[in-house]
């Protein structure tokens, strides 16, 4: 990748952290740690890779995303409002009545939100049916979904898998945020969904596994997805909960807990000096 | 009523979804490995390309159906009412409606009679589920007339339609040049002074027999049928409270949150009479024969005669 746009999509990345972080805090309730495992792959997403217009939220061409981990909707209305979509300002409005942020994506209020989501396991169905959309109309664009890894334990997304890979959605492209975390604790200890990348191989699915955050990583993935016919590619990607937090970082407590006054200006901070930092690169 | 004509609605469905598959190119019809049953099957032979197997996974099917509508398609989802309405609740409710997605539910096997299968195939929950889901609109139609023109009127409508289909043939009853379907409009199919049977569904024919076996008594009772059960009628079931003053509902449904209970909460706000219900009293089905089935939980002519009786008893 080029050096000023990856140093660009990295700044796109703090940005997101820093507004989801506003929006949690503001609330006063929200996701933090799993939004902030996504907010690489989010800046590539919508400030790379996929064919979106701001202006025009409905465009009938345009590729779509799904946010199957619903709940982590703070990081993906942080890449919304950066992208354009509504003003930043919205984001301390989040959760709030009267307002559009609500607490999981809802398509009927949000520009920009493709699908209506939160109940896991639902939004790589709802992908699907986007895909096979696509593929019946003879339309070009295409579809992205990103899941959870403790979502895997829902038995829906593994019908999803077995749908995909029968109508052979070569079009859409999901990403799983390996962070290994969930609510309770470890996912190995919960109810392990390992191994990721076996079960999707098995499900016939074109599997990448990646380190989500490495924008370079995250590039190669999703330029290789688009090469390969006849089969639909997932990126299992490691990577670390709370990321660019240190004090969030691969604590499950911090999985849908919102900062204090203390840990909001401590996490900021750290999020400027990584600003700053890239400033200087 | 002698030698009527008798289809199973489900048939209906499946010959509505040829016809207006020819007219509106954007129709995808879905299924779950059922489509012999739920006679999407006769689609998939005119529309191979538009009609879409899941396989043996409901939930996966409704969020599907989800995302199809979310790109413009007109979009049947079929299954039987227990696993369309009852396994995938949930789907329906945050895939399709609370996104308000153009997606109709062709729920086949509703109701008791489908028999032999028993109590696990067997669904007298599936209106009272869908009447809680904000926006959706549930039409039980009564015969092969009206089923057609739901499904018709299920297309032109946009927003979620659950639409209510059974396996058990039954009579056509609704064809006459006037009839007229509109969602939401109830329609009295015989005027009368001393009762209202309101019915819906396969109990709307046994609501007509109903009233010949009360006229021998001198009894002269109304009969509306109710094909959509939400948004309901309110104004035709006001006006037959307010005028014959007592009220029986029937239903192939758990009288608990099926049309029994939506006709109460009009009645005890409009005008409140007494509303005796006739349907399945909150039990499981069990295997049969269709009919024997019906008969045993009391899903007939006679019982319904019986409880309307019992309704102008309690007319103060």
């Amino acid at each position: 990748m080029d050096a000023t746009v990856k140093k660009e999509l990295s700044a796109t990345a703090v940005n997101i952290r820093k507004h989801a972080l506003e929006a949690v805090y503001s609330a006063k309730s929200g996701h933090p740690g799993g939004s902030l495992s996504i907010a690489d792959v989010l800046a590539y997403l919508y400030f790379k890779e996929m064919n979106i217009d701001p202006k025009n939220p409905k465009w009938d061409e345009r590729d779509r995303f799904v946010l199957s981990k619903g709940h982590c909707a703070p990081a993906l209305y942080s890449a919304l409002a950066l992208k354009g979509y509504f003003p930043i300002d919205e984001i301390k409005h989040f959760r709030s009545l009267g307002h559009m942020l609500q607490g999981h994506p809802d398509m009927k209020g949000v520009p920009g939100v493709d699908m209506s989501t939160g109940s896991l396991g639902q939004g790589i169905s709802a992908a699907c049916g986007i895909a096979l959309s696509a593929k019946l109309s003879d339309k070009s664009y295409r579809t992205y979904t990103i899941l959870g890894d403790g979502e895997l334990e829902e038995g829906q997304v593994w019908e999803a898998a077995m749908f995909a890979a029968q109508y052979k959605l070569d079009n859409l492209c999901a990403y799983v945020d390996n962070n290994g975390l969930q609510i309770d604790g470890n996912i190995e200890d919960v109810m392990s969904p390992l191994p990721i990348p076996g079960k999707f191989k098995e499900f016939g699915w074109n599997v990448i596994e990646i380190n989500g955050h490495d924008l370079d990583e995250i590039e190669m993935a999703y330029s290789q997805a688009k090469t390969v016919k006849g089969k639909p590619t997932v990126i299992v990607a490691h990577s670390v909960k709370g990321k660019g937090v240190s004090f969030m970082e691969n604590k499950a407590e911090w999985h849908g807990t919102a900062p204090n006054d203390e840990q909001y200006a401590l996490a900021l901070k750290e999020l400027d000096d990584a600003l700053a930092k890239l400033e200087v690169e | 009523m002698a030698d009527v004509k008798k289809i199973a609605t489900r048939d209906s469905y499946g010959d509505a979804l040829v016809e207006f598959g020819a007219v509106y190119q954007d129709i995808l019809v879905l299924d779950a490995d059922l489509s012999t049953a739920t006679k999407t099957a006769k689609f998939k032979k005119k529309f191979p390309d538009r009609h879409i197997n899941c396989g043996i996974a409901e939930c996966n099917m409704m969020s599907v159906a989800a995302g199809l509508a979310s790109t413009g398609k007109i979009v049947f989802a079929s299954s039987f009412a227990m696993f369309a309405a009852g396994r995938a609740f949930e789907q329906v409710r945050n895939s399709i409606g609370y996104p308000h997605l153009n997606v109709k539910i062709g729920a086949t096997h509703a109701g008791l009679s489908v028999g032999e299968d028993g109590a696990t195939h067997q669904c007298c929950e599936d209106i009272g589920l869908m009447c809680t889901i904000p926006g959706m609109v549930i039409i039980n139609p009564a015969d092969d007339i009206e089923a057609r023109a739901a499904v018709e009127a299920a297309i032109k409508y946009n927003g979620p339609v659950y639409l209510r289909f059974g396996r058990l043939p039954v009579s056509v009853i609704n064809d006459k040049p006037d009839y007229h379907f509109e969602i939401g409009r109830g329609i009295e199919l015989a005027s009368g002074k001393d009762v209202t049977i309101i019915a819906t569904g396969l109990m709307v024919p046994e609501a007509l027999k109903a009233k010949e076996i009360l006229a021998a008594e001198g009894i002269n009772a109304r009969i509306v049928n109710i094909h959509t059960i939400k948004p309901i009628d309110r104004e035709i079931i006001a006006k037959a409270a307010k005028e014959t003053g007592a009220i029986v509902t029937a239903e192939e449904h758990n009288i608990i949150g099926g049309l029994g209970s939506a006709v109460c909460e009009v009645v005890a706000e409009e005008c409140p009479v007494p509303v005796v219900r006739v349907g399945v009293e909150d039990a499981f089905g069990k295997s049969g024969t269709a009919t024997a089935v019906l008969e045993y939980y009391g899903l007939t002519a006679e019982n319904i005669a019986k409880k309307a009786k019992k309704a102008i008893s309690l007319k103060k």
